[in-house]
């Protein structure tokens, strides 16, 4: 109080134009949340709420929801097997993000380091599949995966080495997982390795240069400086690699269509195809609710476990 | 003498795992290389060729699939149904983003922090998983089949990250040049204006650019709010593509092709902008 006032004394500007600039202060605030707020309320928090409201119903999008089941849809997902297999795959495709994808990127990174003459150009190629839509990745890999040998090239390239068979690949109960895996690591590696390489360019050099001076090896300079300090870079990519786990649809829908045999089914193909191919919307609704709270439980424990909620608040 | 050697023998310890990495940095990039290379031979070739052997050189290369795509009216309409909705969603970011970032940069009020968090509420509800409740909302607004429709959700589901990535960019530009311009009597709206966005437009063309990215690749939307084929975007038009010529692999590998080439033409002159979008939300920016 004492100070603003005295600031304006200095200013010497009018003394009642402290109230009109709060008020204009005010003014601005609002009207620059108000489209987002806007936004989010009609297509995210709207559709929401309806949405919960329609997963007690049983309802096939005709007509006004009538059919009240009460929570037998969320019984129903929670018992079915196929979701379950789904849920399964999406843990899967965490697990192998996990314990594959990022130490790969994160290899590769160091690889690249911050000074290897080229790294511009790797980081430009190996980022490249990113910026490719799921759709055009997944038709290019659909013409690899080929069973045929004589038409795929990935049991073309196979055969040459003696003793080998082809394999079925995507049409494979066993197979199909790793091949989709396979897909998704060539598609999204390049962005992690993006992250790393940033990251690790934010370490100040001297910290490393202090420890080698004191005789740290090589080893020790990882295990001590560079991944304590790469941490945070670490907890972004895990995050964003598990919520993009959850996420997988085009790829799957496009190359499997969740088959064989809901072999490679995950959370949206399924929410996918009992909605818009069955249009069973009650049922749809439900599972579209049973995966926000997924998705929510995962935000909200992650952040409090790693307890720097760097992708949320971290900036 | 023995310095020299010792420093040969030195780079050559050097050099040797220098050539490693090398190799296995390569051996990625052929990775990478080989959907690519294969899709655009699989292009040039005929249909028989294809058949018979469609992983070898496309020698002579046969252009009739791309003048096919090309003379279809259906691909110039899903290109066009692409730019509008890609421009659409992009400007509508941008505008909204900059506008909530440097609230939430820049002002002070007492309900912010609760504000900010909800604003990035968004981040944990994803359009993949949202979009049969979206679908819902949107029929019942009467914005399916409409272009207009596809924007806005793209916009909304847009909106969280990249208000983070615009806060972090606003909060680093000094806070003296705001203080200076209050004391010359800018209002906010001024100093936003006049001062901070013409200071942040590194910033703004990165959120421009992973928009754009993310909404020319997007899939589910308009597969779910659209059933007009006049209102097809490019990777909705190429997946019906393929599932209706799906016996003409080698015309499909052209749609594909084309298709494609808007995004790596724009990855090459976007990629900086891109890579500082991306790392300035994943980083602390």
């Amino acid at each position: 109080m004492e100070i603003a006032s005295a600031s304006e004394d200095v200013l010497d500007s009018p003394r009642q134009t402290r109230s009109p600039r709060r008020v204009q202060d005010n003014l601005t605030i609002v009207l620059f949340l108000l489209p987002a707020f806007v936004f989010f309320l009609l297509f995210l928090v709207y559709p929401i709420l309806q949405s919960l409201y329609y997963s007690l119903f049983n309802w096939k999008g005709f007509g006004p929801a009538v059919d009240f089941v009460a929570l037998d849809n969320f019984k129903r997902i929670l018992t079915d097997r196929i979701f379950m297999k789904a849920v399964g795959n999406g843990l899967l495709i965490v697990v192998l993000s996990l314990t594959l994808q990022l130490p790969l990127s994160l290899a590769l990174a160091l690889m690249v380091g911050r000074d290897l003459p080229g790294r511009v150009f790797f980081r430009t190629i190996f980022f490249m599949p990113y910026v490719f839509s799921e759709v055009i990745t997944a038709i290019m890999w659909l013409f690899l995966y080929n069973p045929d040998p004589e038409r795929g090239f990935i049991n073309a390239v196979l055969i040459l080495i003696p003793g080998v068979k082809p394999q079925p690949w995507l049409g494979s109960l066993t197979q199909v997982m790793g091949c989709l895996f396979v897909v998704l690591t060539w598609k999204y590696f390049g962005l992690h390795m993006l992250l790393y390489m940033a990251g690790l360019q934010n370490i100040p050099q001297e910290i490393g240069e202090a420890a080698r001076i004191d005789g740290a090896n090589r080893r020790q300079l990882l295990t001590y400086i560079t991944l304590p300090l790469l941490g945070s870079t670490i907890r972004t990519s895990v995050y964003l690699s598990v919520l993009g786990s959850l996420q997988v649809f085009a790829l799957v829908w496009i190359m499997t269509l969740g088959g064989p045999v809901n072999a490679s089914e995950v959370m949206a193909t399924y929410m996918y195809r009992f909605s818009f191919v069955r249009f069973w919307l009650g049922y749809g609704s439900a599972v579209a609710i049973v995966m926000l709270l997924i998705s929510l439980a995962f935000s909200l424990t992650y952040q409090r476990l790693v307890r720097q909620p760097d992708y949320l608040s971290g900036m | 003498m023995a310095t020299t050697y010792s420093y040969q023998s030195s780079t050559l310890r050097k050099n040797l795992p220098r050539l490693f990495q090398y190799l296995i940095l390569s051996l990625f990039v052929l990775i990478i290389f080989v959907p690519i290379v294969m899709l655009v031979f699989g292009s040039l070739k005929t249909r028989g060729e294809f058949l018979t052997r469609p992983y070898t050189l496309p020698i002579p290369p046969r252009w009739e699939n791309y003048a096919e795509v090309l003379g279809q009216p259906m691909f110039w309409i899903m290109l066009r149904n692409s730019l509008v909705v890609m421009l659409g969603t992009t400007s509508g970011v941008v505008f909204i983003c900059s506008l909530a970032a440097f609230v939430f940069a820049r002002m002070e009020f007492r309900i912010k922090s609760l504000a900010f968090n909800l604003s990035t509420l968004g981040l944990m509800f994803p359009i993949t998983i949202a979009i049969l409740p979206v679908y819902l909302a949107l029929r019942r607004m009467g914005l399916t089949n409409n272009l207009w429709g596809i924007i806005l959700v793209q916009v909304a589901f847009q909106l969280s990250g990249n208000i983070l990535i615009l806060r972090g960019f606003f909060m680093a530009i000094p806070v003296e040049l705001q203080d200076a311009a209050y004391i010359d009597g800018c209002t906010a709206f001024g100093f936003f204006w006049r001062i901070l966005l013409p200071l942040a437009r590194p910033a703004l063309s990165a959120v421009a650019a992973l928009t754009m990215v993310a909404s020319w690749n997007e899939l589910l939307v308009p597969l779910v709010l659209v059933d007009k084929d006049t209102l097809w975007t490019l990777p909705l038009g190429t997946m019906q593509f393929q599932s209706q010529y799906g016996q003409d692999l080698a015309l499909v590998a052209a749609f594909v092709t084309l298709s494609s080439i808007p995004a790596i033409v724009f990855y090459l002159f976007a990629e900086r902008q891109i890579v500082s979008g991306l790392t300035a939300g994943a980083l602390k920016g």
